[in-house]
């Protein structure tokens, strides 16, 4: 089943759009990254997908068409994450994964057992039971990060639209979290769509990347197709080596400029 | 068993226990301001008709003493319990909608367009009598709810529907219309004093017109208050997160600020501009209850009504003559908000 498809999809403001053109087809079940340099419009195009900018083309969601469907429609299909959420820090953790509820209450209905049920179960399974009375404001960059999933998780959406989940996190804690999302991904066969600067972790963890650059798809398919060391020369200005390790992932390996690699 | 209650614990919710602790509270409070007061009745005689009242017994007072219990301590003592709810329910709205824990209800122009009318009044319509509700209250409702008006369409006309300039608009408008209000006061320099003592705030009241002209606009904005709780704490997540969660950011903010300022309009016309109500009552609730609005919202509303009663009591007690409640409120908020301030570092935003 295809999870979500985009035509010809231009989105943002003026004369010359941050995304422009775009066209392609997330299969469910999937993780699909949207990869490219600064600026390229990576977070225009999956604020595009989520609603919170005008698009013009077409983006259907599990084979509905995006424009037929509510506000609250849309938020029961797919949970977005922004790269810096704003973190009401006074909150319990508890209390802020409890608003991923609000596209299954009436507008001013108030939450059920159910609706807690759900968030304990989606606290368990980020590990994030011990701290469910603590407040937002006393967690560290990573438990902050989980908590944030762990809200979009209570909205129970077969998409996840993810903005550089690992922002500020360290190799460790962000290896950690996106494995906690692959696992959670196949368990419940949630299909993945994550912007990520970081080539290497998008190569390991994507089944296909998009790479875009200066708003239009420069590239798209399976990890290893698109990322080649003359196109990250032309599109990021970068001199890389693709490496390959044990388990047959890319690597992305920075190569050193050679006046400063030589020390004489 | 014990775990599942455990987690549960770490929900804010309003538990019965609380609103049942303040509702006590807060009747204790008004049951206190009825009895105790200047005029020598007595407590134990005032308490004695209170109970002849309830069970149809006989009271111990006069009739003429009666009167002063039902038509001048009751209704002061119901006004000040609304007005109370009505500026720190609305500062509470204020605070989450602005996402600002300095925002208060007079933020977006409420009190210098409800101070600009009144002042008007006062100067070339003192006299005007025998209208159902007087000049003075009128004016200062409408010039409340014209000045947030003029913020809310001037903000919008600047920039969508952000917060940021809605912000600013309400400094513009609340600096044009002070300025009006400024230079009408300096031609009619005879009415400054009376501009001053309005400005002040006060509920010199007597009988329950007051009350029946601030009643039906207070409780509607509360109840609609009360049930955005909810909403007010999806606000706090920013307008992004809050549309991709299904709701609109724009008209839930519209919603909220229309209805804390019918209330913070109603608070000011019957009782001047009492200060300091908006901002402390909420910080405070949120410093014992949480900081989710669910439980802000009903627990600043009830807070409010007992904190205006008390300041109401030692206005018109702690002196022979009687003192503004703008400053009592401000004297007595202060300093308690500077030490809840220095034992909740980081707890308010």
């Amino acid at each position: 089943m295809t999870a979500l498809r985009l035509r010809e999809v231009t989105a943002g403001y003026g004369k010359r759009p941050a995304v422009r053109d775009v066209t392609a087809t997330v299969d469910g079940g999937g993780w699909f990254a949207i990869v490219g340099p600064n600026g390229a419009g990576k977070s225009t195009l999956l604020k595009a997908i989520a609603g919170l900018v005008g698009f013009q083309g077409s983006i259907a969601v599990h084979d509905r068409e995006f424009s037929a469907l509510s506000r609250r429609q849309r938020a029961r299909e797919l949970g977005y994450a922004p790269q810096d959420p704003l973190l009401p820090t006074g909150l319990t953790v508890t209390d802020y994964v409890l608003l991923g509820r609000t596209p299954h209450l009436g507008t001013l209905a108030r939450e059920s057992r159910a609706d807690l049920s759900i968030v304990d179960d989606t606290l368990g399974r980020l590990d994030l039971r011990g701290l469910a009375a603590r407040r937002l404001g006393t967690l560290s960059g990573g438990e902050l990060q989980r908590a944030v999933l762990a809200r979009v998780l209570a909205q129970r959406t077969r998409l996840l639209l993810l903005d550089e989940p690992t922002t500020g996190l360290d190799i460790g804690h962000a290896q950690a979290l996106l494995d906690r999302l692959d696992r959670l991904r196949r368990e419940d066969g949630t299909t993945v769509v994550t912007t990520l600067h970081d080539l290497t972790f998008a190569a390991q963890y994507a089944d296909t990347l998009l790479l875009l650059d200066d708003g239009e798809v420069v590239a798209s398919g399976p990890p290893g197709e698109v990322l080649t060391a003359e196109r990250l020369r032309r599109h990021y200005a970068a001199d890389v080596e693709i490496l390959t390790t044990a388990t047959g992932h890319p690597v992305v390996a920075p190569v050193r400029g050679q006046s400063a690699a030589d020390p004489r | 068993m014990l775990r599942a209650r455990a987690r549960q614990g770490a929900t804010t919710r309003l538990r019965p226990r609380t609103v049942v602790l303040a509702a006590l509270v807060l009747l204790a409070v008004a049951v206190f301001g009825v009895v105790s007061g200047a005029g020598e009745l007595g407590w134990q005689r005032v308490l004695g008709e209170i109970v002849a009242q309830l069970t149809g017994g006989t009271s111990p007072l006069s009739e003429r003493e009666a009167a002063i219990v039902w038509e001048l301590r009751a209704p002061r003592v119901v006004l000040a319990a609304l007005v109370g709810a009505a500026l720190a329910g609305a500062g509470a709205a204020f605070q989450g909608v602005f996402r600002n824990p300095l925002a208060d209800p007079y933020l977006l122009g409420a009190a210098a367009g409800a101070g600009m009318a009144a002042t008007v009044v006062l100067v070339f319509a003192p006299a005007v009598t025998g209208w159902l509700v007087g000049p003075l209250p009128l004016a200062a409702f409408a010039g409340a709810l014209g000045g947030v008006g003029l913020s809310w369409v001037l903000g919008r006309s600047a920039g969508g529907s952000g917060t940021a300039s809605l912000l600013l608009a309400g400094v513009a408008v609340t600096a044009f219309l002070t300025a009006i209000q400024t230079f009408v006061q300096q031609l009619n320099t005879d009415t400054i004093k009376q501009v001053y003592t309005w400005t002040l705030g006060g509920l010199n009241v007597s009988g329950w017109d007051d009350v029946g002209v601030a009643l039906p606009y207070i409780v509607l904005a509360a109840i609609v208050l009360c049930a955005c709780g909810r909403l007010l704490d999806v606000l706090a997540l920013g307008d992004a997160e809050a549309a991709s969660l299904g709701i609109r950011p724009g008209r839930v903010r519209l919603l909220l600020l229309a209805a804390a300022s019918l209330a913070t309009a109603a608070a000011v016309a019957v009782s001047g501009l009492i200060g300091f109500v908006g901002i402390v009552v909420p910080h405070i609730v949120r410093l014992l209850a949480g900081a989710s609005y669910r439980v802000i919202v009903p627990l600043s509303l009830l807070g409010g009504a007992t904190f205006l009663i008390a300041a109401d009591y030692v206005a018109r007690t702690v002196l022979p003559g009687e003192l503004p409640l703008g400053v009592v409120t401000a004297f007595a908020g202060a300093p308690f908000f500077a030490i809840v301030l220095r034992t909740s570092r980081g707890r308010l935003t």
